[in-house]
């Protein structure tokens, strides 16, 4: 075998590429256990209130069938996130529509849809909560909007969470941040809103679940297979649902058509679901939900709500700023505390504050609970600030390019929770790539002069923004992640992670970074399928952690493993009286074959080699939950995306005709799956700032259709381009960090910051459609309620004091 | 239950089946061809896409979640698993592979047999018109950007 040279860095084909290409690949729903049932749910009909009655018709011949009650649960009826307020199966209050109550299983799945429409439930409504400023009114007394208050939770009700951050060690008492308004050259405000939006992976949410029963008939484990990703998050779920210890929950990822969050504290529920009716029925049971019911019952992106107050020198430095986050977070707590963490900690972006203050909350609503959805949070709030950064930008007469560059973070600086940018940063040099690549200043000259004449309005603006790698705070350290690396008899080293595949590439680059390090092929490098009865926990896959974190950990494994087969390497000429006992170092060179030698002889001698890694803490890296003070991540990816409009001003459809996003992200791993990576994240973006809205009717998702719940098609999006700078990080394999999240967070502000540039109108909501375009471009001061309520939030939000 | 007579990646067979059960069902279900996916079970995602062909030689790209199998008798459908020739794999497979067409595979098996259908359409595509072929076939994870790489690298190897 060749020296494999180079491999980070390179594109090898994706490891499980072959089987996706050629339909071999098995997702959830493409296995079919022997003796299997189909399970099916029936859900609340109403956002909230008491059950009153449940009645089977007597057309359903029940007795086929296994059903499910809150009753059939041996441990907790609980669903464990981070608070237990969330029920697996509501046996007396309903807290939102479509709220899981019975579960049905029959052999035959067809049968199964008329059994649930079959199960009459009759309720005492009570009046629900849809929207922030409703919940916000019960948190502050109104005990009529009140619908959550979990006990011990400490807070007001309705309030799943909080967060103070402060910039400075002694922030400075209210008082005297008034008086640093009161002096500032200008002060400007705003109110930023964005909607819910669905992951829509294309394939549903599904599992198959397995119980398996002691000699004395008595529970002994339950198995879940399916479409995931985090499989320790559900055998944490399963063990409080079944009472039983974790090795006792065996949870298998099968291969999973696309995730975005939308896989990862959902499949807690389905799983618990599935396995519940396998236990009861002694079947393997398969709960693969439709398009439909995906739809009204999973998780969505956080609906937001974002207020700043800013005081700012006629120089265009920030002075000071307030910054309030509001999340719906839907009925139960689930993720919102660390999703709100997320958006607190990025809400100031990649800016200098000589004072901050975040305020931010997680808001209780009878809606299906929000969960994780690529970027957490993050995407909120930096939508909120880079509009508002283009807004002060005009209100003190500096281009959004130059207010920017006065304010940019760089290198030494401390962030918002005070942390001291060690790395390099270099947010003006990534501004003038990205500004020059797209041809900014040309568009921009071209299309001011272009515009005043042609129904067609163009226009360019960008975004700057970051985003953290890895857990936020002490969370990585908390998950205390760890790999193996295995020696298969052959020689072959088999990684051993519970981090999963689901489109982004874990697979392929955890290989590159272990072939490199090993110095063989990456064809040679064997991947497990994550099975908590064989891969040892190396945390979830999420936060943009798995390149960076597990990354890392892989070659430290690596290394390792490397160094325990030092001396069988040191004698690749297979002396025969070679002592292995003796230590040595790893050899400077040596080939594939030598490797393969090496691992062959160690087997031989030794029976097996297996390497691991644990995740430790930097010793530089501190942080302080309590304070909300320190290193809120290992590193950050830092990113400036530039977006190119046309609003037609005949059908009011504003169009992305253009896109640059650049970023510097320490190093690329694999170029071509990086660019996908980018680009999948961009048309996601683009599709929550112009075409995806979520139309919630009390409670309920409405257009729960991929008919009426639009996403971009190939016709519809720009061409992307996508630019790199790798600044390698200490941190990452390579020096690389995360980017799986980054992408979603630069475009919606990218782009309404172009619409603006285009159109002279500053919306301030996403996500945008042509309806709305219509509505403020043919308002008339006296046409009605919506033009005045836009003039009003305009004179409202924006305040200049003079000088 | 009627038996309904159709070929399927050349080979002819008769499956007993509803009437109005859905193609995609017979596939996966009856002929163990999984292969073709169920993605919305409204025609809108494409995941189920397969080629049919009437008679006439002029396969069309279909959602097979739109078809009841008596539409489908004498028909000749081809499905993801009727690309491969012997060990080789189809050259729109191929460039999928290397262009990194396909990121979590669950809308590959459908984009490919849309690319066949186009290319049969139009062998040297203009951007356009792959954006316009691959309209009806949702990819959450790419941006399309790498599928496109992947059609304009598979024409100009057939071509």
């Amino acid at each position: 075998m060749p020296d494999p040279g180079p491999i980070v860095g390179t594109s090898p084909i994706r490891k499980e590429g072959l089987a996706k290409v050629t339909g071999r690949a098995q997702y959830v729903d493409d296995i079919t256990l022997p003796g299997m049932w189909y399970g099916a749910t029936v859900r609340s009909t109403i956002p909230r209130g008491r059950i009153t009655s449940i009645v089977f018709a007597p057309e359903i011949a029940w007795s086929e069938f296994t059903i499910c009650t809150a009753a059939d649960i041996p441990g907790e009826n609980c669903i464990i996130h981070l608070t237990k307020d969330h029920v697996c199966l509501a046996s007396d209050f309903i807290n939102h529509p479509a709220e899981p109550i019975l579960l049905l299983a029959h052999p035959d799945r067809a049968v199964l849809h008329a059994a649930v429409e079959a199960v009459h439930i009759t309720y005492e409504e009570l009046p629900g909560v849809y929207t922030i400023e409703d919940s916000e009114l019960g948190a502050a007394g109104d005990t009529s909007k009140v619908i959550w208050d979990h006990p011990g939770h400490g807070g007001s009700p309705n309030t799943f969470k909080t967060f103070l951050m402060q910039k400075g060690d002694d922030p400075l008492p209210d008082a005297e941040l008034e008086k640093i308004f009161a002096s500032a050259d200008f002060v400007v405000e705003g109110e930023y809103r964005t909607g819910a939006q669905e992951q829509l992976y294309i394939e549903n949410n599904g599992v198959i679940a397995e119980a398996f029963r002691n000699p004395d008939g008595s529970l002994d484990s339950v198995t879940v297979s399916g479409s995931m990703q985090c499989p320790y998050y559900l055998v944490h779920a399963l063990e409080v649902v079944f009472n039983l210890p974790a090795e006792k929950c065996r949870v298998i990822q099968t291969e999973t058509g696309g995730a975005f969050g939308g896989k990862e504290d959902f499949p807690s529920v389905n799983g618990s679901h599935a396995a519940l009716l396998a236990m009861k029925s002694g079947h393997p049971v398969k709960i693969c939900y439709d398009r439909a019911e995906d739809l009204i019952a999973t998780t969505k992106r956080h609906p937001s709500r974002t207020r700043h107050r800013t005081a700012v020198s006629k120089d265009g430095k920030l002075l000071a700023g307030e910054i309030e986050v509001a999340l719906d977070g839907g009925a139960y707590v689930t993720l919102s505390p660390v999703v709100l963490s997320r958006a607190t900690i990025h809400a100031p972006g990649p800016y200098h504050w000589p004072h901050l203050t975040v305020r931010a909350k997680a808001m209780a609503t009878n809606i299906a609970p929000h969960g994780a959805f690529r970027g957490f949070g993050a995407p909120q709030s930096l939508f909120a600030l880079e509009r508002h950064m283009d807004k002060i930008a005009h209100t003190i007469g500096l281009t959004p390019e130059e207010f920017r560059r006065r304010n940019f973070l760089s290198t030494g600086m401390h962030t918002a929770t005070g942390q001291h940018l060690s790395d390099p940063v270099d947010m003006q040099a990534l501004l003038t790539r990205a500004l020059k690549e797209s041809n900014y200043h040309q568009k921009r000259a071209e299309f001011d002069r272009t515009n005043p004449t042609s129904p067609i309005k163009r226009g360019i603006g960008f975004a700057s923004f970051m985003h953290g790698s890895g857990f936020t705070g002490s969370g990585e350290r908390r998950l205390n992640s760890l790999v193996r690396i295995e020696l298969m008899a052959d020689g072959r080293p088999n990684i051993l992670v519970s981090s999963t595949e689901f489109g982004q590439g874990t697979n392929t680059i955890l290989s590159q970074v272990c072939a490199q390090t090993l110095r063989i092929p990456y064809e040679e490098v064997l991947v497990a399928q994550p099975d908590t009865a064989v891969v040892p926990n190396s945390g979830p896959t999420v936060a943009s952690r798995t390149a960076m974190i597990v990354g890392k950990l892989i070659e430290r494994a690596s290394e390792s493993l490397l160094a325990t087969l030092a001396p069988y390497l040191a004698n690749s000429a297979g002396l025969p009286d070679f002592d292995y006992s003796i230590p040595c170092e790893v050899p400077a060179h040596f080939t594939p074959a030598d490797f393969k030698r090496a691992a062959q002889a160690y087997l031989a001698d030794r029976g097996s080699l297996v390497s691991e890694a644990r995740y430790e803490a930097p010793g530089n890296i501190f942080w302080d939950d309590d304070q909300y003070k320190g290193d809120a991540y290992p590193t950050y990816a830092w990113a400036v995306y530039v977006a190119e409009v046309a609003v037609d001003t005949t059908t009011y459809i504003a169009e992305v005709t253009d896109f640059h996003a650049l970023q510097e992200v320490g190093k690329v791993i694999h170029p071509i799956l990086a660019k996908g990576q980018i680009e999948g994240g961009v048309a996601q973006g683009i599709g929550y700032a112009l075409y995806e809205k979520c139309v919630y009717v009390d409670g309920l998702m409405r257009n729960n259709q991929m008919t009426n719940y639009i996403m971009p098609t190939s016709a519809d999006l720009p061409p992307i381009h996508v630019h790199f700078e790798e600044t390698p990080s200490i941190h990452g394999p390579q020096g690389a960090k995360g980017i799986g999240e980054l992408p979603m967070d630069g475009p919606a502000p990218a782009i309404l910051n172009a619409i603006e540039h285009a159109t002279g109108i500053a919306f301030t909501e996403i996500p945008l459609l042509p309806e709305d375009i219509f509505e403020r471009m043919t308002a008339t001061p006296a046409s009605g309620s919506e033009d005045l309520n836009a003039t009003d939030l305009d004179t409202r939000t924006e305040t200049e004091v003079p000088a | 239950m009627s038996a309904i007579t159709l070929t399927v990646n050349g080979q002819r067979t008769t499956v007993n089946a509803a009437p109005m059960k859905r193609l995609l069902d017979v596939l996966r279900e009856d002929l163990h061809l999984t292969g073709a996916k169920e993605g919305c079970g409204e025609g809108e995602c494409g995941s189920c896409s397969v080629l049919m062909d009437g008679g006439d030689g002029q396969a069309e790209l279909v959602n097979s979640c739109l078809i009841p199998i008596l539409q489908a008798e004498g028909t000749c459908i081809t499905t993801i698993e009727g690309l491969e020739h012997g060990h080789n794999l189809d050259p729109i497979q191929q460039c999928f592979l290397e262009k990194g067409g396909a990121q979590c595979g669950i809308c590959t098996p459908g984009m490919i047999l849309a690319t066949h259908h186009l290319l049969d359409k139009y062998p040297q595509p203009t951007l356009a018109q792959i954006q316009e072929g691959l309209a009806g076939n949702l990819c959450r994870c790419t941006g399309y950007m790498r599928i496109f790489d992947a059609v304009q690298q598979a024409a100009t190897k057939s071509g």
